[in-house]
Order: C-alpha cells, then structure tokens, then sequence
C-alpha cells in the first residue's frame, strides 16, 4: 500500500468491468478500483471477487504497467491484534432496499430509482457527469416525484416503525438543486408526496419553505401503486388525494425516498462485542449517556444509535470521543514521543539559493509534461543553484536527498514542482525543519493536479505552463522569508457559562477528563428548564438523575460553581481568555483557555388561545407542573386538548422548535394510561416524532389519542362558551367544522433564544437571524462557535432534547479538551503584519471579518505620536482583506504579500 | 482575432475554495484547456485590485478571481 501513488494507471489498464457500487450500479468501475476520488488514504485496490488472476489465475495487467511495484497479488486478509482502552463503533447504516415493496416495482420499472441512485445521478462524479437524465432512455426528465418514508413509517409493508430523520430534507434538497444538473431552459415540475414534512433542524423549516415558494408542489398522500409508462419510459403514479379522489399521473421519474436502517452486521458486532441492540437493531444507549453502549468501555456514534443526521452524528463523534478520552485519561499522554529538530539556521541575511525538485510523480507527471526539459529551464533561472528530477518526491528517501543537498550546496529556499500544496506541503517543511531551515522557505507548483492531470490530451501546452508554473514559484520562493508560529501558554482551565443540563454535563465531562473549571449560572439554583419535564422520550425520569448531576458538579474538587453570577466583560483569545464575573457586588477575575456556552432558551408565552385570560389554557411546561403536583387529575378530567406549533413555524418565528412534538405524545400517552376513556385531541401541523421517537406517535394513536390536522391559515379559535372551554377547528378528513369541550388546553408554546444577545455580544459569536448562536459550520462543526476556543451547547445553539443537549455537552467538552490538553498552542504562521507604509488611516479595521484589527497610538522615534494599526495573530485568520483594501501597501499577509503576488504575475507576463 | 489565438489568463484562487476545486478537478482528470496560470490566495478578498490591473497591463488577457 506504501507503494500505491493513485495514478490510476492499474485501473486504466485493468480489463475487468464490475458494476460501480459506490455509483449505486449505475456506472462501472475496474475489478482495481478506489472506491471514491476523494477516499483516504488514496491508494487502489483489487476486488478479488472480481479481479481475473485471483478468480482465473490469468492476467496481471495491473502488475505489468504499475509504474511503482506496488501489486501484491499475495496480500492476504490479516488479524491483527490491537490493545486498546476503549472502543468507538461507526458502522453507520444501510439503506432501506425498496424491491421488497411490489407496489413500487422498483425492480421492474427503470425510472424508479432510490434517493441515493438519485443522489450519484446528480453528481459531478456520477455515472453522468452530474448532467441529470432518467435511466429508461438517457432523457432529461422534466417531471419528478418523490415519495416519502419509504421504509420508514411502516409497520404494514416492512417493519420500520420509526422516522429515518432526514429523508424530508434530502428530498427538498434533491428538488431545488435538481435544476442546477438540467440544460438551462428546462421547464421543470416536482412533487414531493409525503405524510408529514419534518424539517425540525435548524433552518430547515426556511429551507422547507423556500422550496414551496420556488414551485416544489408538497403533495400529501401516501401513493399506493406504481405502474410503468408507454414503452416502460416514466412512471404513473395512483394516489388518493386528500377530497378523496383516485388520481392517475404520469411522471418522467420517480425517487423513492429510503429510509435508513440498522446497518448490515450489526447483530454479528452486537454479538462479538457484547452489547444489547434496541428493538430496530440500532444499539441500545439511554438519554443520560447518548453514546454509551450496554458495554462499558464501548461507544457508539453515528446512525448505528438510531437514524440521524450530519450535524447530530458529527456532534457525537466528538461526544463518543469525549467519553473515551474521559475513561482513559490516566492513561493520556503516557504513548506519545516527542521529535525533536536541528537549531534553525537563519537565512534572513543570505541571498537565496534556491534547490528545486521536480517529480515525474511514477509517471503521473512525466507521461504528459516533458520533465525532462522542466530540468533544464529551471537551471536558467535566476537564484537557482540545484535542480533535480525525482520518480517520487514524497517518498522518504527522497526527504533525505533533499536534506543532503540543503547542505550540500547551502540552499536556503526549496521549490518543489509537484502535486499540490494542500497535501503535501506540510511534509516538505518538515523536511525543511530536519534540514535546520524554517519551514516557510518552501513553495510548491502545482504541476500535477492542476496541469498533468487536467490537460492529458496536450503535452505541449502542459509543458509550458509547467515552467510558468515552476518560474512563479522561483519568484514567490525568492522573497519568502523565515516565519515563526505564534506561540501561547495556554490556559488550562475552562470557563462554562450557564448551568442547565448543558452546562452541568459541560463542565462535568470536562473535570472527568482531567480539567478544572469554573461553572456560573446567574440564578440561584442549577438544572434549568430541566425541572420542567418529567421524562425523556426513552421514559427514563430526568429529576433524579438531574439531583445527582447537581450533587456531582457541586461536590467536584474541579469544579468550582458560582451561583447567581453573570458575565459581565471577556477579552482575550483562544487559549487565553480573560473574563470578569459579578457574583452580586463582588466582581472577579477569571482566566481560562476555552469557555462552552450553554446559557439556554425559555418557553415562549403564547398570546393567543386565551393563554393568560383563562386559567385552563396553560404552556406545556405548566400543564407538566400541575400534572405533577397533582392539580390536574387525568381521572377525573373528561378532555383534554394540546395545540402544537404556538408560536412556531409562523411568520414570525419560522423555525420548527423542534422538542415539542415528542413531549406533547408523552404527555398524551400518559393521560391515556391513566384514564383511558378521557378524551386526548391533538391539534397540529406536522407530527414531527423524528427518529425512534415515532414510536411514541403510533402509541398515541393506537391508546385512542385523536389528531386533527390544521393549517397555518385556518388556525383553531378557542372561546369561553357559559364558561366552558371551547376548542374549534376543522376536521381535514372529513370537512367538517369540529367542536370541542375542554377541561385543559395545552399550548406546545416555542422555544425562544432569550438569553443570546449579552453573551454572544461579549464573545463577537455570530447568531441567525432567529437568534440562536451559529455554529462555525452547520454541519462540520456544530458544536464550535465562530470565535475560536468557544463551544456552545444545549437550547442556545438550536431547540432540542435533552438527549441532544447532553451529547453536544459532552462534545463541546471534549473540542474544548483539545485546547485545555496542551501547554503552549502553535497558531499558523499565514498571518497578517503592519508595515512602515501604515498611516493608521483605519480602512482595514472595517473589513477584517474576524475583528483583528485595531487603531493603537505609537510614539515615533522623534516622539511624535502617531496613530497605527495593530493586528493581534491570535484573531487574524489570514485572508488578506486588510492587504488588498490597504492603499499604501501599510498590511499585509505573510506569504502572501503584495511583492510576492506582484512578483508571480511579473515573472509570468514579463515576456 | 486570429484563428490559433491562446489568450493567457492569470487565475487568483482562494486556497480553500476553488484552488481545492481545481485540485479535485485533477483527482477526477476533469480536462480543460491549459490557458490559466493560477496563482494560490488565502482568501479571493485578498487579491488587490492593483494586482489585476497589474496583470492585465502586462499583457494577460483574462484575469480570473475565483473564491
């Protein structure tokens, strides 16, 4: 494998065509294939199910033209034995296989693929290069379905009772960026035929709603047959709209929209590792600890704990993570060695002596640029004093050519004309520091991705773009100067703000794995809004468990708790903040490296539905108290109503909050337990019980529970008749106004970030224009806020479970850790500097996005002051906004200054 | 314009966007013709104008600033 440099060449050669399983059979790969462009490590490999030699014994094509040695037709499977503390299981899922379903004759109709199919028709690296056609005849379809919850939802056809989550989202996803893969004038009809729309993640509803406004058409119904067109080209769809009528249309193409199950195998790895699957062979994990298996010591992440989607299993990989590291962390440290490096030479006085490496790369480079001649003119450049052509010169022996001839003929500047510099930069500056020279002295060209790959058909031409290439980087190389990364003391100490369940599991996690922190809450009493419920969807009873986190958090010799404090003022950066807190009068300093924030959301109070004018008419929250304390007595009561979505999904809150859905079928269910024959009316919108919590709604429904749909412009009146509560709405089904008598009205009210303007003031945090603080990326990183070294977890962040709130607690924890668990934090060098021409004029300060900048006042060496512009490292990203709106050339961008970009161009045209 | 004009185009690309665009455009050996000559940025904001200008004065006959 160490062998392998991913030309492809194997795979070029190879004669054996094997169905593209990646392409999900819709194109062919080589029986030596990568399974993916951008698979890591990129090394190809013999399916030797498939490959001639391993099932014939005849052929070795790939053997005879790999220009690296790197066939081994003997590699053979091998058990290898790992000691380990802990174990992570990502085996994620596999997805729902619609040929069981007859009615969909997925088998027998071409133009009824999967959401997946679908999903490689659409893409660049697909069976068509992204340009969308349906599969019967390789036409552009101009009319698509969906059809939602596709073995999902289905108790009847297969046994997939739950919700898988994200199909909704995928399927709005696939419709809008649909017209981006057809010729530009196609006129273009979708319809997504579903049961409920569940776009419950964060902007998923505007999401939603976009696509209504852009003409996807929501259909809802539950199509029972497909059937095939004329000449087995499209598809007819029968369906029962909602008057009840059987409507026959015919569409180009239809996507099922499959649903995700247990992955293959998991009741094998159950087996051998000896934990309990759930009753969907998902792993079984409880509320309180979302990714701890039946096991000690084994953890699950990712959709093999029940459907999910990016952002939740990205979440919890961190939390998986988390947990591992907490049970090891006596153990943290004691593997690693430290490498060593030569003192740095310095070179700041020297003129360059430039070293330049050219690589055929096997013959990735060499069969289309003629390197040969690349050797030649590089030596005719100026500053240029050794140049040497490689076969490889990523492979280490090439590393310690190059550190020979650094010293050799004293260079103090490497080019290496290669592959590119986003993978293989960094090995070459460690190369520079081996050889005692600072590692920003090397420049890569790009002449392989970005030139031999790209203009196969024209050695010429690649050629002479090679030596433009080589020539830019020579010039650029020239004027690189020695860099230093910035070097900070970090910190060692956490700082968690807010203590709700995020908060006390936040700072918890982080104790656990070795931490101190600090906790405030700016009331007296810690636990949150989690005192307002009474069990998690899995029933497990949140007051206990919440008394004995409190105990636990309170009682930590690395915790230390300030009650009733608020932040009042932070500075610093990553690593090193600063913060003062006011705990009543008494102000006080608090340093830290890291702070997680998790200060909460509140329960929006309703203003409609006669909340606060009757005192039957209460928030979720509040019925859950008076069931509680018994004020509502479920046997004696007759009726009961829960309104869903108040104060959510509307014009003015148009996100989903998300929780309330599942908390209203709790509540529900209990009534129903408790008194069968009152009566439960649910009015709602959208049933949103996603993932395994759609066990709850078919509860529900099957104790007697009633649910009327509504519209968002035919909401439900609720009036005082002689003093009775009366609800009125219209029944969907049967069209007919509905009246009903109600003991209790309980409004599933909103969440609503309440408590987000101060803190994400105080931390430069960005939030969405509903309010609730962004994460650094929506589905990379969704538990890092925009200002490096904070963390956000629970309700601030997005409405969601409590289930959800402790793993992104624990995740936040474990992102914070990797800052905590160092000394000193190395930042990258590519960073902005003021120069003499700076006039202080400020024309930079508004542009930096990241708030870099500032106006200082410095004192000339006449002791005149003047005013000048400083740039703290420790906030500047590097992306040069500063550089190209200075005029006077006053800041710039190390490795990317003015002289070097001018230089590149002027070396380039000079001719 | 003469029949085999080559025009020769000065391409800034954002490290992090495009200039990873154009390196997955080689893993999938997607060709195009060999007329830009690109030139690696942190960031397209970063490119100054003067810069373009620059390259247009000195004769390229396209500049593409692509993030």
């Amino acid at each position: 494998m160490d062998k392998c440099i991913a030309c492809g060449l194997c795979a070029q050669k190879c004669p054996k065509k094997v169905d593209d399983e990646f392409n999900m059979g819709l194109s062919k790969r080589k029986a030596i294939y990568i399974k993916y462009g951008q698979s890591v490590p990129l090394k190809y490999a013999i399916d030797p199910e498939n490959c001639i030699y391993l099932t014939r014994g005849k052929c070795r094509a790939c053997e005879k033209f790999c220009p690296t040695g790197a066939i081994n037709f003997d590699d053979k499977e091998e058990i290898i034995q790992l000691n380990v503390g802990a174990i992570i299981t990502a085996p994620g899922f596999k997805p729902f296989d619609p040929s069981i379903l007859d009615s969909y004759a997925y088998d027998k109709i071409p133009d009824v693929v999967t959401s997946l199919e679908y999903e490689r028709l659409l893409s660049a690296g697909g069976p068509y290069m992204g340009h969308l056609v349906r599969p019967s005849d390789e036409q552009e379809p101009k009319k698509i379905a969906w059809i939602q919850c596709v073995g999902s939802r289905d108790t009847n056809k297969c046994s997939n009772e739950f919700c898988s989550s994200v199909c909704c989202m995928y399927a709005i996803k696939q419709a809008l960026v649909t017209k981006e893969h057809l010729s530009g004038d196609t006129e273009l009809k979708q319809s997504i035929f579903y049961m409920d729309i569940r776009t419950h993640g964060k902007e998923f509803e505007r999401y939603y709603e976009d696509a209504k406004e852009k003409g996807v058409e929501f259909v809802r119904a539950r199509p029972h047959t497909l059937e095939p067109g004329k000449d087995n080209r499209g598809v007819i769809i029968r369906y029962v709209d909602e008057d009840g009528n059987v409507i026959n249309d015919e569409y180009d193409m239809v996507v099922l929209s499959v649903g995700l199950e247990a992955p293959k195998g998991a009741k094998d790895l159950s087996n051998i590792m000896g934990f309990d699957l759930d009753e969907y062979n998902f792993a079984k994990t409880s509320s309180f600890n979302t990714v701890q298996t039946s096991k000690k010591g084994i953890y699950v992440t990712g959709a093999f704990g029940g459907p999910k989607d990016i952002p939740q299993a990205v979440t919890e990989a961190s939390t998986a993570a988390a947990e591992a590291a907490k049970l090891l962390s006596k153990a943290r440290g004691t593997l690693t060695k430290k490498k060593t490096y030569p003192k740095e030479i310095d070179v700041t006085c020297e003129k360059p002596r430039i070293g330049v490496i050219i690589c055929s790369c096997g013959i990735n480079i060499s069969n289309v640029v003629d390197v040969k001649e690349l050797v030649e003119f590089a030596k005719t450049l100026p500053n240029v004093e050794y140049v040497e052509n490689t076969m490889f010169s990523c492979s280490t022996d090439t590393q310690y050519l190059i550190i020979e001839k650094i010293k050799e003929y004293n260079l103090n500047r490497l080019v290496v004309a290669a592959c590119t510099p986003r993978t293989h930069e960094p090995l070459f500056q460690e190369t520079l520091r081996d050889a005692g020279l600072n590692e920003f002295l090397v420049e890569m060209a790009n002449i392989r991705n970005q030139n031999s790959w790209v203009h196969q058909n024209d050695p010429k031409a690649a050629t002479e773009k090679a030596k433009d290439q080589i020539k830019m980087a020579i010039a650029k190389a020239t004027l690189n100067s020695p860099l230093k990364r910035l070097k900070i003391k970090v910190n060692q100490k956490a700082l968690v703000i807010g203590g709700g369940v995020s908060g006390i599991v936040s700072a918890l996690t982080l104790a656990n794995l070795g931490y101190e922190c600090i906790l405030i809450e700016k009331h007296s009493k810690l636990g949150g809004n989690a005192w307002n419920l009474e069990t998690t969807y899995k029933k497990e009873k949140i007051r206990p468990w919440l008394n004995a986190q409190i105990n636990r958090v309170e009682n930590h010799p690395k915790i230390e708790v300030l009650k009733n404090t608020e932040l009042k003022e932070v500075t610093g950066t990553i690593g090193n903040f600063e913060a003062k807190v006011q705990s009543g009068d008494e102000i006080r300093n608090i340093g830290f490296g890291a702070a997680i924030v998790c200060v909460g959301a509140t329960e929006y109070k309703p203003t409609e539905y006669l909340y606060g004018e009757d005192p039957r008419v209460l928030t979720s929250f509040e019925f859950e108290a008076k069931l509680r304390e018994k004020i509502i007595a479920p046997e004696k009561i007759n009726s009961v109503v829960f309104i869903q979505c108040v104060g959510s999904r509307d014009k003015e809150r148009p996100y989903c909050s998300r929780v309330c859905c599942t908390h209203t079928m709790e509540k529900a269910i209990r009534l129903k337990e408790k008194n069968p024959d009152l009566q439960v009316f649910v009015l709602y919108r959208d049933i949103r019980t996603y993932g395994t919590r759609e066990k709850l709604y078919k509860k529900a429904r099957d104790l007697g529970v009633i649910f009327i749909r509504y519209t968002l412009s035919n909401k439900p009146e609720v009036r005082l008749e002689n003093g009775d509560l009366v609800v009125l709405t219209t029944d969907p089904i049967i069209k007919l106004p509905v009246k009903i008598h109600a003991d209790y009205l309980c409004l599933a009210s909103a969440i609503i970030p309440t408590n987000n303007i101060e803190i994400s003031d105080l931390f430069k945090l960005s939030k969405n224009t509903d309010g609730f603080i962004n994460e650094a990326h929506p589905k990379l990183r969704p538990v890092d806020a925009t200002t490096d070294g904070v963390f956000l977890a629970g309700l601030c962040n997005y409405p969601k479970s409590i289930d959800e709130s402790i793993a992104q607690a624990e995740a936040a924890a474990g992102r914070a850790s990797i800052i905590l668990s160092k000394d000193y934090m190395e930042l990258d060098a590519i960073k902005s500097f003021v120069s003499d021409n700076c006039d202080g004029c400020g024309l930079c300060v508004d542009v930096c996005p990241y708030s870099a900048l500032s106006i200082v006042e410095i004192q000339d060496q006449d002791g005149t002051i003047k005013k000048r512009i400083s740039a703290d490292p420790a906030l500047c990203k590097g992306c040069g906004l500063c550089e190209a709106t200075c005029p006077k050339g006053g800041i710039l961008v190390h490795g990317f200054t003015l002289d070097q970009i001018e230089a590149q161009i002027q070396t380039l045209l000079a001719n | 314009m003469a029949e085999n004009f080559e025009p020769v185009i000065v391409g800034f690309l954002c490290n992090w966007c495009a200039y990873a665009g154009a390196d997955l455009a080689g893993v999938s050996r997607l060709q195009y013709p060999p007329n830009m000559r690109p030139i690696r940025v942190m960031c397209s904001g970063m490119v100054p104008p003067e810069s373009v200008i620059q390259a247009l004065k000195l004769g390229a006959d396209g500049v593409m600033v692509m993030g």
